[in-house]
């Protein structure tokens, strides 16, 4: 039986007076796949921030056992924003968050990240120069870059072509290989339950079930949200 | 403390070199700083009024304060762009880490900025600025840091808010008032050729300003940006 990795306890989040999360109990396995699912305003994103540290519960607590003096260390996160530099080349983005991470033989992972990523020829233009699905391609390098122990990729296939979704997915695999990690967040049920363990369902602020990724599941992902009011 | 410094580093590296690249900080502050200047030589003209000159190391720090304000609210400004504040949070960097780096552009920017007008002032105020350029880049690198220190702090403050550039020279200014009067009675005793040995409390005052807000900005910033 794995370790749990992430363990939010009674969890809450208020914008305001607004809930945006309430009462969430859940646990993260080290080595698992999970993937949060929700419709629209759900509180997935929310979640992920509190799992990123990026945000403070109102309530409850959230604990990562990943060790090491600090977490972020071990943490790779893909957020809506891209978190990117318009104004710096893909290579200088990549190189300095490898440096924010100390990232050992930099310039050789820089350089198989923008191969892996088809960026190599982009590896000297600006980020703003970019389309959507490139920037998309980039902010995966740049999550994955310094091999975190815990991924936590919001909307991860955003934007991306079938063959970028591919993509992705292989490295998701990889990563699970090396033990990692992983939570997911997105309104790409197939895409999602195809790398899942587990999925949790939030529905309005709320955890309205948890259970492990079944081949049925996989097969007819709509029901996840026929249970839901 | 090796680690602090590399991370400082390449914080400031990577705005000094966006900063390089597109130069939005630098030429807006550059083309207030010279717009105001010729402004105030037509208004205190030094030939036709001598005593203008009494006023011009004043007339020279208004100018630095408000061109260093445009030029200090870009550097955080440009972090909300795409969430990057988001990216320096969940790393692995301490805020007194990236206050360093962004307070070392951002002085870096706030010093060259003054050395380009400083010409123009000379020419404009027929005033002999080289004559005692060591002093006088002194207290320019020791004004430069005061006001680095709290704009630096303070743009991290008001990076999210809608009025940002409102806001950041409301919250400065009144703060980096004892080190701005610092500089314009130092400066104004330089070029008037006096020395500085009777108002050296003046420079001792700028320079414990420059540490104590150094040092709070240094420890507020984690908090900030957790914020």
């Amino acid at each position: 039986m794995a370790e749990p990795l992430i363990i939010a306890r009674q969890v809450a989040k208020y914008f305001g007076d607004f809930p945006a999360l309430r009462s969430i109990d859940l646990e993260v396995q080290a080595g698992e796949a999970l993937a949060l699912l929700g419709r629209n305003g759900a509180g997935k994103s929310t979640l992920l921030q509190l799992f990123a540290g990026l945000s403070q519960p109102t309530s409850g607590a959230i604990e990562l056992r990943v060790g090491g003096s600090d977490f972020r260390q071990s943490v790779g996160v893909l957020g809506h924003g891209q978190w990117l530099y318009d104004d710096l080349t893909a290579a200088e983005n990549l190189n300095f968050f490898a440096q924010l991470y100390a990232v050992q033989d930099a310039p050789g992972k820089i350089d198989s990240w923008l191969e892996l990523t088809g960026l190599s020829r982009f590896r000297d233009s600006r980020v703003n120069e970019f389309s959507r699905g490139m920037r998309q391609r980039l902010a995966i390098a740049r999550a994955f870059l310094h091999e975190p122990r815990v991924l936590l990729l919001d909307e991860p296939w955003t934007a991306l072509d079938d063959r970028a979704i591919r993509f992705l997915s292989d490295r998701m695999t990889e990563a699970r290989q090396r033990g990692a990690t992983l939570v997911v967040c997105s309104h790409q049920l197939r895409e999602a339950l195809e790398v899942a363990d587990r999925v949790a369902v939030l529905d309005r602020g709320r955890l309205a079930y948890v259970e492990e990724v079944s081949e049925a599941l996989r097969a007819n992902p709509d029901s996840l949200y026929e249970r839901l009011s | 403390m090796t680690e602090f410094l590399r991370l400082s580093w390449a914080v400031a590296a990577k705005d000094l070199r966006v900063e390089m690249r597109n130069r939005e900080a630098l030429n807006a502050a550059f083309a207030f700083a010279l717009t105001v200047l010729l402004l105030f030589s037509f208004a205190f003209d030094p030939i036709v009024n001598p005593d203008a000159r009494a006023m011009s190391g004043g007339l020279l720090w208004v100018v630095y304060a408000f061109a260093g304000i445009l030029a200090l609210n870009r550097s955080f400004a440009r972090e909300t762009a795409n969430d990057c504040m988001s990216a320096l949070a969940a790393a692995p960097i301490s805020g007194a880490a990236i206050f360093a780096g962004k307070a070392f552009a951002n002085g870096l920017l706030l010093l060259a900025l003054e050395l380009l007008s400083l010409p123009m002032f000379g020419v404009f105020y027929d005033v002999r600025w080289l004559a005692r350029f060591p002093e006088l880049a002194l207290i320019l690198a020791l004004g430069a840091t005061a006001l680095t220190v709290i704009g630096t702090m303070f743009g991290a403050v008001t990076a999210n808010s809608r009025l940002r550039e409102l806001m950041l020279p409301v919250l400065v200014l009144p703060l980096a008032l004892p080190a701005l009067m610092a500089c314009v009675k130092l400066t104004t005793l330089i070029f008037a050729g006096e020395p500085i040995g009777d108002s050296f409390v003046w420079l001792k005052l700028l320079i414990s300003f420059d540490v104590i807000f150094g040092l709070l900005g240094a420890t507020l910033l984690e908090y900030v940006i957790e914020s």
